[in-house]
């Protein structure tokens, strides 16, 4: 593995379920057991109703694009393309910011609302970090 | 808030803006904080509340000679000043100071003394942003973008119209930092820098700051300027994460915070004359004009496009040329009111005639934050 040398998230103890999910290759999400909304980013608790009774599940990792830029300014650390930021919408209903991999990073091959899958990127021992790629079939 | 009953009596930026790599960022506060107070025909010993952001308003109180009996150090970002507006004019409601100073200085170019950006790889935006790619603005304001110009049919030539626009209101403004006429073919010839946006639809990076001083509306007419007296205000917060906002094509905490304004002045949209929106990007005036409620869903770019907001239109908006093309040190809202403060007292270098009532409407962060004040030069 290349060293990866881009910025790193670190865990706290209200995301550690999170990131140890994308670790083993699992996108988790957390949803209240009282008023049934799926969330993100994670916290032990609904930011809907407020109520700590919520629980942890492996969502589908399907997507679609909701927006995106493509970044022409330096960053070294991503090479030297241009690259997509991107929000997508889990097909659970939150969104998350990534980015969309294998597929060119142009405004033809990345057309809001298209199909997306995760795909986890290893960037350390510790972290996966969740991407998307268009979906198949 | 009771109506009218406080006053902007100062209003000054620094001397020079642009590129003053011979001033740190604390001294910027102070020249900014110094002409305000000539112009109000004070001394650091009439103040009593100081408010600033970014910086410490310890910092700019000691270093002032200030000692203050409140202190607001709100920062959320560049629309914060509007904020301190907000909570000076309830304090000097209320008794807790008489008379207000707030600073904002940025070595924003330069970057003399000026803090670092850095963010915690722990935070929310840390853990959940950062590690995609985000840098700065460019990439993170620019993200809602693309999904308000899919779902309303907006062009990039729609959005390059807001540039245009603007630069017409700057040629007229002699210490605007971009004077020369641009077309939208120019905006859309320019750099890519994040795709939908080009180097023209993006604000400008310099040094400067400015400074207000309010006090209640019944002092203020002994002061040698004409007193803008302070109609309503709002604020409000969303997201820290831009990804977390709650709908890409409308802000939240603009609709939140200029409902609030509008409700407290009892203005109607037909009553307003100026507007200002901060623009730190070409799709802000678009989203502003709509969450404000001057336009319809969707209807904000037209709006501009059809010469609505231009030298000469029915809403003059951004007459000081704007993030885009006047200037902005990081955290602009501080030049929104501080042109504002201009067109009510009948000064701006492109004065909108006989304007009575001037709204100037902040954002904070990626769509995190908002205020909104409503300006008016009639008195009491």
């Amino acid at each position: 593995m290349a060293e990866y040398n881009r910025p790193l998230p670190l865990p706290t103890p209200e995301t550690r379920h999170f990131w140890e999910g994308c670790r083993q290759g699992e996108l988790k999400l957390q949803r209240c057991t009282a008023c049934k909304q799926s969330y993100f980013p994670p916290r032990p608790f609904c930011p809907a109703c407020g109520s700590r009774d919520v629980e942890i599940y492996k969502a589908s990792g399907k997507a679609t694009l909701y927006s995106y830029v493509i970044n022409h300014r330096p960053r070294p650390d991503f090479g030297t393309e241009p690259h997509s930021i991107a929000v997508v919408e889990l097909a659970e209903g939150p969104r998350m910011m990534t980015n969309i991999v294998d597929c060119p990073q142009t405004p033809e091959a990345l057309q809001l609302d298209m199909a997306l899958e995760v795909t986890f990127e290893k960037a350390s021992e510790e972290i996966s970090l969740p991407k998307f790629k268009p979906a198949k079939g | 808030m009771k109506q009218k009953s406080v006053a902007v009596v100062g209003a000054a930026e620094t001397t020079e803006m642009g590129k003053i790599p011979d001033m740190s960022q604390l001294m910027l506060h102070a020249d900014a904080a110094l002409n305000a107070m000539r112009d109000a025909g004070l001394t650091a010993k009439d103040i009593d509340g100081v408010a600033t952001a970014g910086d410490s308003p310890v910092e700019i109180a000691h270093y002032l000679g200030i000692t203050p009996t409140w202190v607001d150090g709100t920062s959320v970002g560049g629309c914060s000043f509007m904020l301190h507006v907000r909570h000076a004019a309830a304090a000097i409601n209320e008794g807790l100071c008489n008379t207000v100073l707030i600073t904002h200085a940025e070595s924003g170019r330069s970057r003399v003394g000026a803090r670092r950006f850095s963010r915690d790889p722990a935070s929310q935006q840390g853990q959940f942003e950062v590690p995609y790619g985000i840098t700065n603005p460019p990439t993170m304001f620019t993200i809602p973008a693309l999904r308000y110009m899919k779902q309303y049919g907006v062009t990039e030539e729609d959005v390059a119209h807001v540039a245009v626009v603007q630069r017409e209101w700057a040629a007229m403004n002699p210490r605007a930092s971009f004077r020369d006429p641009i077309t939208v073919e120019d905006v859309l010839n320019s750099k890519m820098i994040a795709w939908p946006f080009r180097l023209l639809m993006c604000c400008l990076v310099t040094d400067g700051g400015g400074a207000l001083i309010l006090t209640s509306a019944d002092r203020a007419k002994d002061f040698p300027q004409k007193p803008v007296y302070i109609l309503g205000t709002g604020e409000s917060c969303e997201t820290p994460m831009i990804s977390q906002m709650e709908d890409f094509t409308t802000s939240k905490a603009f609709r939140v915070s200029g409902k609030k304004a509008f409700d407290e002045a009892g203005i109607k949209h037909s009553d307003v004359d100026h507007l200002m929106i901060y623009d730190a990007f070409a799709h802000l005036p678009i989203y502003g004009l709509e969450d404000l409620g001057f336009c319809e869903r969707g209807e904000g770019a037209a709006f501009i496009r059809e010469g609505n907001t231009r030298p000469g239109g029915k809403l003059p908006l951004n007459t000081n040329g704007g993030g885009l093309s006047y200037m902005h040190s990081g955290m602009y809202g501080m030049y929104a009111l501080q042109e504002s403060v201009r067109q009510m007292r009948g000064i701006a270098p492109a004065q909108v005639p006989g304007a009575k009532i001037s709204i100037a409407h902040g954002v904070g962060g990626m769509f995190a934050a908002s205020g909104t004040i409503v300006f008016s030069n009639e008195a009491p």
